[in-house]
This record gives structure tokens, C-alpha cells and sequence, in this order.
């Protein structure tokens, strides 16, 4: 799977809660007020299931959420990234 | 007290008996349904795995170790083992009437009854025990664990002693209690309730969509969710059933259940715990709440 593709899959999820509110990747999720810090719990069960990869006790972080820079850097570093 | 009875395995009994484990005590959560304590088991084991997301303090216990101070059970029999219990079955007087004839036939006498309820009155449920005085209100916000405050209510006869014990313990939980009185939904169900019928009335009168309802009372007001987004959290059903319950007590109009809300209640859209309410929640099938 390639960044983009990770950042692809990361950005239609997202795209569900802002209702076609444009969200760059750098963007902090939780500082736009459409989600709020709960809304991680949701996020880390959608990221262990679309990229079938296991969120550890040291990725718990709200920073590795906050982005969806900082999710595809997260997935990237705990799976096979090409390209 | 060692040992805490956690009546009802739904999104609050949840949420309690995963709070206690935390704090060190034993918990025996008790539950009608096997299919739904396995449920509360998968939840709260993944709570525990990422509750590293909100807080660093809680985590020194191996996630299987908090886990295993838990009994999950459809035995209500080991309740006689119990200190404190805290019931959190739903919002309806013929299954709390059963509920609590069964408790006071268990429980030793010391044990203390508190009843997680948002509507139902404490000095009508303490009537139907014989340890009036041991029987409070304790209404507990939701997600459990992240609500540094519960409302405690003081039925008819609930005596000092009690109302001591239970502040003690949600003490030791790092929780503040709240004491108000008696009548029907308390301080917070009685405003908040109104609040999220009216704003359901405006979506249904396409005044506004739910985020923009939301979003006035967070930019506008700085409350941290909007009332819609807390229906959701509560769930629909449970906010239709203590509309319901306002209603009947009052007598009053003015708590009237908004027909869209009922609609959506009726249709199993029931907000966060169903993946649909009045946001979509995809995905979420195990959370805090």
C-alpha cells in the first residue's frame, strides 16, 4: 500500500463526519470542533480494521490521531509501505 | 467496602464495573443475558487496551489483571458477597421492582443500595426494601470512567450514614458527588432532557440540521458537545424512556416526547451504541460509553 493510498483511505472515513467540510492533511481534527477526543476510540477501531494493523499501548496518543498526516505516518510505520 | 455489585451490563453498568476494577475493587457484574455480559467483557477489555488515549495514570495495571477483579455472572445468588450495589437496569418500575425485591432478599444487611437512575425516584425504589435508609441515588455520567462528578440524590429516608459512605467511595474513585434531592429527574435530567427534545423538535421542524443545532450551543455557548450529540451518546431510546417518565411524573406538556425522536428510538437508531442515531457512527462497535 503506498502513503497515498493510506492517506486516501483515511481521508473518505474522515469525509463521513465533516460532511464534505474540506480537510487538509495536516489539519488538526480534534481543534476544528466537528469531532471530539472520543471520537479517537473510533478512529483507532477503524484504522486496526481497514489496515489490518494492531494499535499498541506507545501508539496510544492523540497526536497520532489528530492528522490524517499523522495517521498515514503511523500506519506507514507499522506496515509495508511501496511506492 | 471490597466488594461492588453492578447490576445491569448495558452502557452505564459497563462503564461502572470497569471504573471499580480500575480503582482495585472487586466487582461482580450481574446481567439477565450472557450474550450481553460477553458483550460488556469484549468492551471493556478493549476500553482498557486503549484507555492510554485519555489518561497515562490509570494504566499501571496489566490490562488482564483489571479484568480479572471482574465476575461476570447471570447469578444474582453471589450478590450475597456484596457491599455496595449500584443497579443500572433500565428505566421501568416493573423491572426495577424485581430487581430490588430480589437485591434485599440477597444482599447482608450492611450492603448499600445505590440506584443509577436519571428519572426514577429514589424514595419509590427504597419502598420497596426493607433498608430504606441504605437506598440513594447515584447518577452517574457517561462515559463512565472520564466524568470526574455524579449527581447523588437523597430519597425520603436515606440516612447521613449513607450518603457519607457513598461520597467516600466515589472518593476513592477520584469522583465528586453532588447531593440534591428527591424529585423526578433530579437537577440534570429535568434541564438537559428539555433540552435535547427541543433540539430535536427544531430538526424535525427543519429549523436546522443536527450539526448546526450542535454547533450554536458549542461555538455559541462553549458547552463541549451539542444536545444532539449527547442524545446520541446517552442513546435514543434511554432519552425517550426518561421523557416519558418526566412526563408521567409532571404531568406537565412540556415534556412531551418529540415524534421524530420517538421515530428514531422506534426504528433502533439509537445513536453511538447502534452506529446510527443522529450522526452515523461507522465502525464503532466498542468504545467508553
Amino acid at each position: 500500500m503506498t502513503m497515498e493510498e493510506i492517506k486516501s483511505k483515511t481521508r473518505q472515513y474522515l469525509g463521513k463526519f465533516f460532511n464534505g467540510q474540506h480537510l487538509n492533511d495536516y489539519d488538526d481534527i480534534f481543534a476544528t470542533g466537528v469531532v471530539n477526543s472520543l471520537f479517537a476510540m473510533q478512529l483507532v477501531m477503524f484504522i486496526e480494521k481497514e489496515f489490518s494493523i494492531e494499535i499498541n499501548n506507545n501508539d496510544l496518543d492523540l497526536n497520532n490521531f489528530k492528522s490524517i498526516d499523522a495517521v498515514s505516518t503511523l500506519v506507514a510505520s507499522k506496515s509495508v509501505v511501496t511506492g | 467496602m471490597r466488594v461492588i455489585g453492578v447490576i445491569g451490563a448495558g452502557v452505564m453498568g459497563t462503564g461502572i464495573a470497569h471504573n471499580f476494577a480500575l480503582a482495585g475493587y472487586d466487582v461482580i457484574l450481574v446481567d439477565i443475558s450472557e450474550a450481553i455480559l460477553s458483550k460488556a467483557k469484549e468492551q471493556i477489555s478493549n476500553n482498557i487496551r486503549l484507555q492510554g488515549l485519555y489518561t497515562r495514570e490509570f494504566i499501571a495495571d496489566k490490562p488482564e489483571v483489571i479484568l480479572n477483579r471482574i465476575n461476570f455472572t447471570v447469578d444474582y445468588e453471589l450478590l450475597k458477597d456484596a457491599d455496595y450495589i449500584i443497579e443500572n437496569v433500565p428505566e421501568k418500575w416493573e423491572t426495577k421492582k424485581e430487581v430490588y425485591l430480589k437485591l434485599d432478599r440477597i444482599c447482608p444487611a450492611h450492603c448499600i443500595f445505590a440506584v443509577n437512575t436519571s428519572c426514577i425516584s429514589i424514595t419509590k425504589v427504597a419502598s420497596l426494601t426493607n433498608r430504606p435508609t441504605q437506598v440513594i441515588g447515584s447518577h452517574y455520567m457517561n462515559p463512565v470512567i472520564m466524568k470526574p462528578v455524579v449527581e447523588v440524590i437523597k430519597g425520603y429516608h436515606t440516612s447521613e450514614e449513607t450518603v457519607e459512605a457513598t461520597k467516600a467511595l466515589l472518593t476513592s474513585l477520584h469522583k465528586e458527588a453532588i447531593i440534591v434531592n428527591d424529585f423526578p429527574g433530579f437537577v440534570s435530567n429535568r434541564i438537559s432532557h428539555l433540552m435535547m427534545n427541543e433540539a430535536a423538535f427544531v430538526v424535525q421542524d427543519q429549523v436546522a440540521d443536527p450539526k448546526d443545532v450542535d454547533d450554536i450551543f458549542k461555538k455559541c455557548f462553549g458547552h463541549k458537545m451539542g444536545p444532539l450529540e449527547t442524545a446520541d451518546l446517552i442513546g435514543l431510546d434511554t432519552v425517550v424512556h426518561s421523557l416519558d417518565i418526566l412526563y408521567e411524573s409532571y404531568q406537565d406538556p412540556k415534556f412531551r416526547c418529540c415524534p421524530l425522536l420517538r421515530k428514531m428510538a422506534e426504528a433502533g437508531t439509537h445513536g453511538r451504541k447502534t452506529g446510527q442515531g443522529f450522526y452515523p457512527y461507522p465502525f464503532y462497535t466498542s468504545s467508553l460509553v
